[in-house]
């Protein structure tokens, strides 16, 4: 699609460069620990090295006589003001510091409070702590067994550890389909716990002014305004009230997922700003950000799918066991315990579908957040790609054929899911054709089958994925009790240059670049001379913050509207400048003009300056807008991705030779970051695929909690990414764009996974877990013989 | 704590300072100097968002004490700006899109300013080799090693 405006406006299609790049290539971006405050002070953190044990002695004395510490903070200490126990986004309840117990390893035990970063630390290594070992419960199996511990002996009445119980479908439907198929295939998939890992930690800068009652917080958050209602709920009772509350989320070293929750570490440094009147940062290192932060997945999950003998899929059934830790502390909207896990029909016609999630408490850090993918998106993806690829083994068709045979035609949007999800747009068969045309899919088959009859393993596969994302309708989607609309307040300065303010906040997608393209868009003011803020709830308006690709779809489209708004006013006052009719007026990009007489118009930049000196009597003056947008449907980006792997039959390494990802995010407004978030999200699939995974021994040790042990691939294992994109607006969205963020986390691991069993499947394997490390495979090859 | 006196050359401004003995590097220029471009990713020498240009070789900023840097020429992502003018490096980063949220660059571009000060035209193996101590969580590196061919190219 062709641009509407030109380069210099920058209006959606071009990809201008980013607004954000001219500070961090100096240097000059303001992180958290970037801040430093008059009179701060350091916050650091006394850890459990147990997964499970009663506390029964915290002795700071040692402590509070290393020089430079000030104070030693205890569960005791914050039970004084009831702050030692905070809801979760679930509407669970977590501790922020203990009385009694830890639950997890790693959990936060005492706050050192000192003069600097190293003096904290001396005090966190003085704290003697005693604690009493007490049965661990690791397995999530295990912990649903009768006589299993019971770990959340805070509940009163809680006498086991179910979390919930969640179904949708049609049970008996699916049962029929499934006693009446030609064919059924049923794997067990285990996604295993991983961690979102942003290269900056979390952290946050407290500063309480005793004066004023008021408290500002600078903090790694990707929710600004969600947290200040949160921190007015949970700190009211002391005195916090919302107006006296400002969040100051600055530059963002990451987020995808992981800084949407509130850790110990915020509330605990926000006490103690309060308690000794002075600014306390808090900055996790890595080994506490891997060990203690949410984790995403976790996921143990039993698929099956239903099929006639010609391949097409009749019928799908899925049970999984969701490993929660301590505590429910998802971040899913509050209907969804198992978040949009519904999208597990995938991109296909599936007339009947069952599924069920129970979540269950085990000892290990609370979470279940998202990796860089909507509320549980890409577990539903790894379990369809996954069965429809097990099917066209089992059929022994070839998986892009299945994929031909099921997938929702075009003509059949919006079509409703047998799991009830209203798809918006798609042509799915239009992205796997463009895909297997990039990568000559033909050719490699060929090669394939060469190969393998020299004894060589090649393997291609394919992954068609939908996502579900831009939660969402209001009707829908709320967290803790907060409707999930996003917002956009724009003004119009006299000059004709432009402020505009977000409810969401970019941790690394290019908002201030992309936010200014859609408001040139509309009102022809070149992107240049629009400043985006975002992230100080003093001064945006309130949104539910940057996640689930949900900013382009929820404030992206507020940006639109609230750019009509002003559109609309500046037709009046053209009309009123141009002795016009309104009706009378056209508007082209940046311009009203008389129709007929094109030379007679107002600029946008005329019309903003009239807006305060010449306004029509009776009209305020100003020129600007707000929209608080609550859309009415979600979002269904799509795409189609093939890898080809070769697999070392002498250390069981694959490496990936080529991947192509054709994705379809509708309208696209910076070709340039749209791609530059397919590749970041392809690595970050490539991550579970093939090193990423937090294990825990039985006596629930973290294994793997640093960079030491958890992999995140560098240079040397990320390929060459090749991308291409199909087209297909969503029809309900203001500008047909769909959100783009995290479609290549959930697309790409089935994709990797079908790579390598199709490399494999001659030997009989139909499911390999991830991570996919050389060791599995090399097993895998010795088991059958044909290791080297 | 035995307290130590350094001299250091940070971007061609000579700095003289008393730190303690076990004061890592990166702190001394964060804290110390308010020089805050070079960033801490991780405990162990993984991520490489502090790496720093020291007598030109990259060397990651935490893993270094600051006594270790005394009598030392340090090049941070301050200093590669010069006379107003950016480095190729910075050009190449914006052009390329090779950053997002920006939090590895200043390491990125200091261990790409010391591939390119020892090998002027290095080849794309070469590259990700010289960055794969440097983790990016938001690019996926193929525009990071587009950036540094395109600063490759230009006569610096």
């Amino acid at each position: 699609m062709a641009p509407h405006t030109t380069f210099e406006v920058g209006g959606l299609g071009h990809s201008i460069k980013r607004k954000e790049d001219p500070r961090f290539i100096r240097g000059q971006g303001r992180y958290v620990d970037d801040i430093t405050l008059p009179g701060m002070l350091y916050l650091d953190i006394v850890r459990s090295p147990f997964a499970h044990a009663k506390i029964t002695k915290i002795d700071a004395d040692r402590a509070l006589k290393v020089p430079g510490v000030l104070a030693v903070i205890t569960g005791e200490t914050l039970a004084k003001y009831n702050l030692h126990w905070m809801p979760t986004l679930m509407s669970d309840t977590q501790m922020v510091l203990p009385t009694e117990k830890v639950m997890y390893q790693a959990q936060e035990v005492a706050a050192v409070i000192a003069t600097d970063r190293y003096a904290a630390a001396d005090g966190v290594d003085a704290v003697e702590v005693e604690y009493e070992p007490l049965p661990v419960v690791v397995d999530p199996f295990k912990a649903l067994e009768p006589g299993a511990p019971v770990l959340r002996t805070d509940k009163k009445d809680k006498k086991d550890n179910h979390i919930f119980h969640w179904e949708v479908g049609d049970r008996q439907g699916t049962d029929a389909a499934f006693a009446g198929a030609d064919v059924t295939v049923s794997e067990q998939i285990y996604l295993p716990r991983i961690h979102v890992a942003s290269i900056e930690t979390c952290g946050c800068v407290a500063d309480f002014d005793r004066v004023n009652g008021k408290l500002t917080v600078y903090m790694t958050t990707q929710a600004p305004h969600a947290i200040r209602t949160v921190v007015a709920l949970v700190a009211g009772h002391v005195g916090l009230s919302e107006e006296k509350i400002r969040i100051v989320a600055p530059d963002i070293g990451g987020g995808f997922g992981g800084k949407v929750p509130v850790y110990p570490g915020y509330v605990i440094a926000i006490a103690a700003s309060v308690v000794v009147g002075k600014p306390v940062k808090w900055i996790e290192d890595r080994m506490e950000n891997l060990q203690a932060d949410s984790f995403a997945r976790d996921y143990h999950i039993t698929a099956a799918l239903a099929a006639k003998k010609d391949g097409k899929i009749t019928g799908l059934r899925i049970k999984t066991l969701a490993d929660h830790g301590y505590a429910d502390a998802a971040a899913n909207p509050s209907k969804f315990p198992a978040g949009l896990f519904s999208i597990c029909t995938g991109s296909y016609d599936v007339p009947h579908a069952f599924a069920e999630v129970d979540g269950v408490y085990t000892n290990k850090p609370p979470g279940g957040i998202a990796y860089r993918c909507s509320f549980r998106v890409t577990e539903a993806v790894h379990a369809i790609e996954r069965m429809v690829d097990a099917l066209a083994q089992k059929l022994q068709m070839d998986p892009a054929e299945l994929r031909f045979r099921n997938f929702i035609p075009p003509e059949r949007f919006p079509y409703t899911s047998a799991l009830g999800w209203e798809y918006d747009s798609g042509n799915y068969a239009g992205a796997l054709k463009k895909a297997m045309e990039k990568i000559g899919y033909a050719d490699l088959r060929r090669e394939q089958a060469e190969k393998r009859q020299r004894g060589e393993l090649m393997g291609i596969g394919i992954s068609s994925f939908t996502e579900i994302v831009g939660a969402g309708p209001s009707k829908h989607f709320d967290i803790l009790g907060i409707k999930m609309f996003d917002s956009c307040e724009i003004r119009i300065h006299p000059t004709g240059k432009a402020i505009a303010r977000f409810g969401t906040k970019s941790q690394g997608q290019g908002h201030e670049t992309t936010y200014a393209q859609i408001i040139a868009e509309e009102l022809g003011i070149p992107a240049a001379h629009i400043q985006v803020e975002e992230g100080d709830t003093d001064t945006a308006p309130y949104g539910l913050g940057t996640y689930a690709s949900r900013s382009t779809p929820t404030a992206g489209a507020a940006a639109a509207i609230a750019a009509r708004k002003i559109r609309d006013k500046a037709r009046k006052i053209a009309a009123h400048l141009l002795e016009a009719a309104e009706e009378d007026l056209e508007w082209e990009t940046g311009r009203f003009f008389v129709k007929g007489v094109p030379q007679k118009g107002k600029t946008i930049q005329e019309i903003a300056f009239a807006a305060y000196t010449n306004h029509p009597q009776g009209m305020e003056a100003g020129l600007e807008a707000v929209n608080y947008y609550d859309p009415p449907n979600l979002t269904f980006p799509f795409g189609s991705y093939i890898a080809v792997v070769d697999i070392d039959r002498g250390t069981g390494m694959v490496k990936i030779r080529r991947f192509v990802a054709v994705d379809d995010c509708g309208t696209i407004i910076n070709p340039m970051i749209v791609e530059g978030q397919i590749h970041g999200g392809l690595t970050m699939g490539l991550a579970p695929a093939l090193f990423e995974e937090i294990q825990y021994d039985e006596a629930g040790n973290i294994q793997g909690g640093s960079f030491m042990d958890y992999l995140l691939p560098t240079a040397m294992e990320t390929p060459a990414w090749e991308t291409d994109k199909t087209i297909t607006p969503s029809p309900h969205h203001p500008l047909g764009a769909k959100g783009v963020g995290e479609s290549a986390t959930v697309g790409a691991p089935p994709a990797i996974v079908n790579a390598v069993v199709d490399a494999l499947a001659h030997l009989g394997v139909t499911h390999i877990d991830i991570p996919i490390t050389p060791e599995k495979v090399w097993r895998i090859l010795k088991d059958n013989g044909v290791a080297e | 704590m035995s307290k130590h006196n350094i001299r250091v050359t940070i971007n061609g401004v000579p700095h003289e300072a008393q730190v303690d003995a076990r004061l890592l590097l990166v702190h001394f220029l964060r804290d110390q100097l308010g020089m805050t471009g070079t960033h801490i990713g991780c405990d162990t020498t993984h991520c490489g968002a502090c790496t720093v240009v020291v007598d030109l070789e990259p060397v990651k900023s935490c893993t270094m004490l600051a006594v270790q840097a005394d009598g030392a020429a340090i090049i941070t992502v301050e200093g590669l700006e010069r006379d107003g003018k950016l480095h190729p490096l910075q050009e190449g980063f914006c052009q390329e899109h090779g950053l997002q949220c920006g939090f590895c660059t200043p390491g990125m571009l200091m261990t790409a300013y010391g591939l390119l000060s020892q090998t002027e035209r290095p080849t794309e193996a070469e590259i990700r080799h010289a960055i794969s101590g440097n983790l990016c969580r938001c690019t996926g590196y193929v525009n990071i090693v587009k950036s540094i061919q395109y600063a490759a190219a230009l006569p610096r």
